[in-house]
């Protein structure tokens, strides 16, 4: 099963919904992620067969300005290096492209984005289209890479508030790909911290720009307070450092990591 | 008694320099140097500089850290809108890199002869490779060492010269490695075959130490000028505005 999962980093991840899946025995995951500390958790707990991914980097404390980098995660690291998931790896913009073309009902969207780069020998199935317009001097048209649609079985994001219908919003700066998400999948599934009436909905996103996921792209919504914890979730609240930096501290100790994980899970 | 030239001052002023001449593009500086660097090029040379916040606004704001509730917001620059600008080719983005070669292709992704079975993971490909295909790039090297420097990277994540050279002249049309500074010297690809040569070493730094650091040969002129110093006037806005805390001097210490 192919799964897309919202927010960026450790940024609005739909934690509740993957902790929901945890407590499944699902498992054989395709996960496509701008990805943050639940690609290690679900690498970690053995349910992660195949990763599409950009980059997998929760932000961590910037030492130097106390403000955040990105870290490099290493649940992510070590079972990457063991071999224990396959995976495609894409530029983010290839990712973007990829979630649109699935959306759009296309085959594919050409772009320059990987030209000249090794993602044609990361992806060997990754082909070229030639334009089929004459290029700029009257000439032959370019060669383009050819995106493949990524088509997902499921996306799964948390955001801010929503009503029962399944229409939500985010109240913070960034929408992040969440909408994507959902109109690239067949089943989108929404937590938010809130559920109000619809009625309330525009008010208590603040306006109506913020109505960025409408309910012909979900499947189910469910409130929950905290969904996005231990990533952030502003302006509801900030990433929980010493949890993260608690479950990277046991990447080379699988008891302490089990442990943590099972904790994690039970809630 | 003169001051001694700091090193992280000269680096900045040598990154402020990539941005010298972009005019009303966004540039992107990725790091603590890069970040002052560039604040420093919009505040004393290239004011038409849009740049960000880090998060989901561009701002006009000088210093480089600047809390939320401060920052002048000139336009709303989510994730998503960054692949806009990006793919419009204004943008100079400045990143940086684990390994680089002689041709400016960089990795940031992964070490090791098998991609799929990485010896060591990084990051991944972030946006490396639409970043270089349409957009001007520089890189920012803290640590210049020949772990970094190599004669070829695991894995081609920002395009070099000698890949875009095998492109058509459409699709690398925007193509430009313009520099890469590190904490010895800064660098070009302004030679015949477009492969990596020494611009300026920083003060103080000899060019015997470069090239026991760089593990492939750089284009070595005649002549190696001198990086220059932040000019007075510099150096009052980076100690007044723009990094009043000195950070930058806790990402580049002085040489013992």
């Amino acid at each position: 099963m192919t799964v897309g999962i919202g927010g960026w980093g450790s940024r609005r991840k739909p934690m509740t919904l993957i902790r929901a899946l945890l407590r499944t025995d699902v498992t054989d995951l395709h996960v496509v992620s701008y990805g943050g500390p639940e690609v290690g958790i679900l690498a970690a707990a053995g349910r992660l067969r195949h990763l599409t991914f950009a980059f997998v980097s929760p932000d961590v404390p910037n030492p130097i300005t106390g403000g955040s980098v990105p870290g490099l995660d290493p649940h992510f690291r070590s079972a990457r290096q063991a071999g224990a998931f396959s995976a495609t790896e894409l530029d983010e913009g290839m990712m973007l492209l990829g979630l649109q073309a699935a959306a759009w009902r296309v085959p594919f969207l050409p772009t320059r984005v990987g030209l000249g780069s090794d993602v044609t020998r990361l992806d060997p199935n990754l082909r070229t289209v030639r334009s089929p317009y004459p290029g700029p001097d009257g000439g032959e048209g370019e060669e383009l890479i050819a995106q493949p649609a990524i088509a997902l079985d499921a996306a799964l994001v948390h955001l801010d508030v929503g009503d029962e219908r399944g229409n939500a919003a985010f109240t913070g700066a960034d929408p992040y790909f969440d909408d994507l998400m959902l109109e690239a999948a067949a089943e989108g599934y929404v937590s938010v911290e809130r559920i109000v009436p619809t009625e309330d909905l525009v008010d208590a996103a603040g306006d109506v720009t913020r109505l960025r996921v409408g309910r012909l792209f979900t499947t189910g919504i469910v409130e929950a307070p905290g969904g996005a914890a231990p990533t952030e979730c502003p302006p509801a609240y900030g990433r929980d450092d010493d949890w993260q930096s608690a479950w990277f501290k046991t990447t080379k100790d699988p008891e302490a990591r089990d442990a943590m994980l099972e904790e994690w899970i039970r809630g | 008694m003169v001051d001694p030239v700091r090193r992280a001052d000269v680096c900045v002023a040598a990154v402020a320099d990539c941005f010298s001449g972009d005019g009303g593009i966004l540039a992107n500086p990725i790091g603590v140097i890069p970040m002052i660097g560039g604040r420093l090029a919009r505040a004393a040379f290239e004011p038409a500089l849009m740049m960000t916040d880090g998060e989901a606004t561009l701002i006009a704001n000088a210093a480089a850290t600047v809390p939320a509730d401060e920052r002048v917001v000139e336009t709303y620059n989510p994730y998503r809108r960054m692949f806009d600008v990006v793919w419009s080719g204004r943008r100079h983005v400045m990143m940086g890199a684990s390994q680089i070669d002689r041709h400016g292709n960089q990795n940031i992704a992964a070490l090791g002869p098998d991609p799929q079975r990485p010896k060591v993971q990084l990051l991944g490909l972030r946006g490396a490779p639409g970043n270089t295909i349409h957009d001007t790039t520089s890189y920012w090297v803290p640590r210049h060492s020949p772990q970094v420097f190599v004669a070829a990277v695991d894995v081609v994540c920002g395009v070099g010269y000698d890949r875009a050279a095998e492109l058509s002249p459409v699709a690398a049309r925007d193509h430009e490695i313009r520099r890469v500074v590190s904490d010895l010297g800064v660098f070009d690809f302004e030679s015949a075959d477009h492969t990596m040569r020494i611009r300026s070493l920083h003060p103080g730094v000899d060019l015997d130490a470069v090239v026991a650091a760089t593990g492939f040969d750089l284009v070595v002129p005649d002549d190696v000028p001198t990086s220059r110093e932040p000019t007075p006037e510099e150096l009052a806005l980076l100690d007044e505005v723009i990094d009043p805390d000195g950070t930058r001097y806790r990402e580049v210490p002085d040489p013992a």
